[in-house]
């Protein structure tokens, strides 16, 4: 074979597989996802983060506005501390909440948020006060329970 | 006395064993940090390595191509008829894509990798070895380890994360083909629950790494063997034959690591 035609055939070995890392990148890996965007980090404190993980979605209204950087624990005030950052082209009022949220029944945990009604903006390093932990179902049951036998403990009670 | 004899025969046979494993993979590894030490002359004649990635790559690329299709293929066929179970076969995309990008990609292009171009790169050093070519190109001051293993082994390296890739992007469309125009999902379920479960740095990111590393470990074993073959004609069928056992091996084990390694958290 000559030299050119041992040349030709390795590029377009080459292209293929350039293409072939294209179409993963932007048709199976979700390309547009990636965002080199400049955010702003923003901090909130839960009593409990459920199953929550770093790099879940951060929404507001259903739409994803930036992910969880960081999640650590508080030993002072026995806290999770959760830190996200959101796209610096979305601008929340100081006074919006947070709450840990569940897609699904049993989806992936993220956090939504809610505007207030502040002029004032959240900032880089700012904290998000007003916040909601996420629903543990052990938790529901147990209290759905304590209440069963409650009730029946005050029937029982009143039929004395 | 006998006993004595017999026990300190055992501990010979032991201490053997030990010292010739550690001998080769001495070896082997002086070997190739000779061998990524010579390379740096290959700039200088990319043309070396331009053929062997046309050997070991552009030859391998049917047989990389076809497996990746009918892997995807039966993907999307297993896939369904577990996910149909619990209503959930949109999910069939996210399924076909992950477990390809994740490990069928890297891995059984490495091992059809080492089937395809490893065997042939033992064969070709150890015939070379046994016809007393390497010899002869030590005498006329030409180095072989630079001038044979190193374009080879950069060959590999180079061609098994593109093989890797284009096994994983047929193998996606194969999945995509038997899902949605023959069984019915929906195509943009498909897509879009591929798309917002496979991360582009965690997943592919990783299955390309993971690719890299099988490349270096599967062509370096391949020529390590041909290297060490005995000069005959039986030699270099064992060493043919240990190539293939050697690297699968290889390969299996060090998916294990890596999976271990980039997926705990």
């Amino acid at each position: 074979m000559r030299k050119s035609a041992i040349d030709i055939w390795v590029g377009i070995f080459v292209a293929i597989g350039l293409l072939a890392a294209l179409f993963l990148a932007l048709k199976v890996g979700n390309m547009n996802a990636v965002s080199f965007q400049p955010t702003y980090k923003v901090s909130a404190r839960f009593d409990n983060i459920g199953g929550l993980k770093p790099r879940a979605p951060v929404k507001s209204a259903g739409v994803v506005v930036g992910r969880i950087a960081n999640i650590s624990f508080d030993d002072k005030t026995y806290q999770a501390t959760v830190v996200m950052t959101i796209e610096q082209t979305y601008q929340f009022p100081k006074d919006s909440s947070a709450k840990i949220l569940t897609s699904g029944l049993l989806g992936e945990q993220y956090i939504g948020l809610e505007a207030g009604g502040s002029d004032e903006m959240l900032t880089d390093g700012s904290k998000i006060a007003q916040t909601q932990s996420a629903i543990v179902l052990e938790n529901l049951i147990s209290q759905f329970l304590y209440n069963k036998a409650a009730d029946s403990g005050q029937e029982k009670g009143a039929a004395k | 006395m006998m006993i004595l004899h017999k026990a300190l025969d055992i501990f010979a046979s032991l201490g053997f064993f030990v010292r010739r494993n550690l001998t080769s993979l001495g070896l082997a590894a002086r070997m190739f940090t000779a061998a990524i030490y010579r390379s740096a002359f290959l700039l200088k004649r990319p043309r070396l390595v331009i053929d062997q990635i046309l050997f070991v790559g552009n030859h391998s690329f049917v047989i990389i191509a076809v497996s990746g299709l009918f892997v995807g293929f039966v993907l999307g066929l297993q896939g369904y008829y577990t996910l149909n179970r619990y209503g959930s076969e949109q999910a069939l995309g996210l399924l076909v894509a992950l477990s390809l990008t994740r490990e069928l990609g890297p891995v059984i292009t490495a091992l059809l990798f080492a089937g395809r171009a490893g065997t042939s790169l033992t064969a070709e050093i150890g015939l070379m070895k046994a016809g007393e070519q390497l010899s002869a190109m030590e005498m006329m001051a030409v180095d072989p380890l630079a001038r044979v293993i190193a374009p080879r082994l950069w060959a590999g390296i180079i061609a098994m994360p593109i093989l890797a890739t284009i096994f994983t992007a047929v193998g996606v469309m194969g999945g995509y083909f038997v899902g949605v125009p023959l069984i019915g999902v929906d195509s943009g379920a498909f897509w879009s629950q591929m798309q917002g479960g496979v991360d582009l740095f965690s997943d592919i990111g990783n299955g390309l790494i993971k690719s890299l590393v099988f490349g270096v470990a599967v062509t370096f074993i391949a020529l390590y063997q041909g290297f060490e073959a005995k000069p005959t004609p039986e030699g270099v069928s064992q060493a043919t034959t240990r190539t293939v056992v050697v690297s699968s091996l290889s390969v299996l084990a060090l998916d294990f690591l890596l999976t271990a390694m980039m997926f705990s958290n």
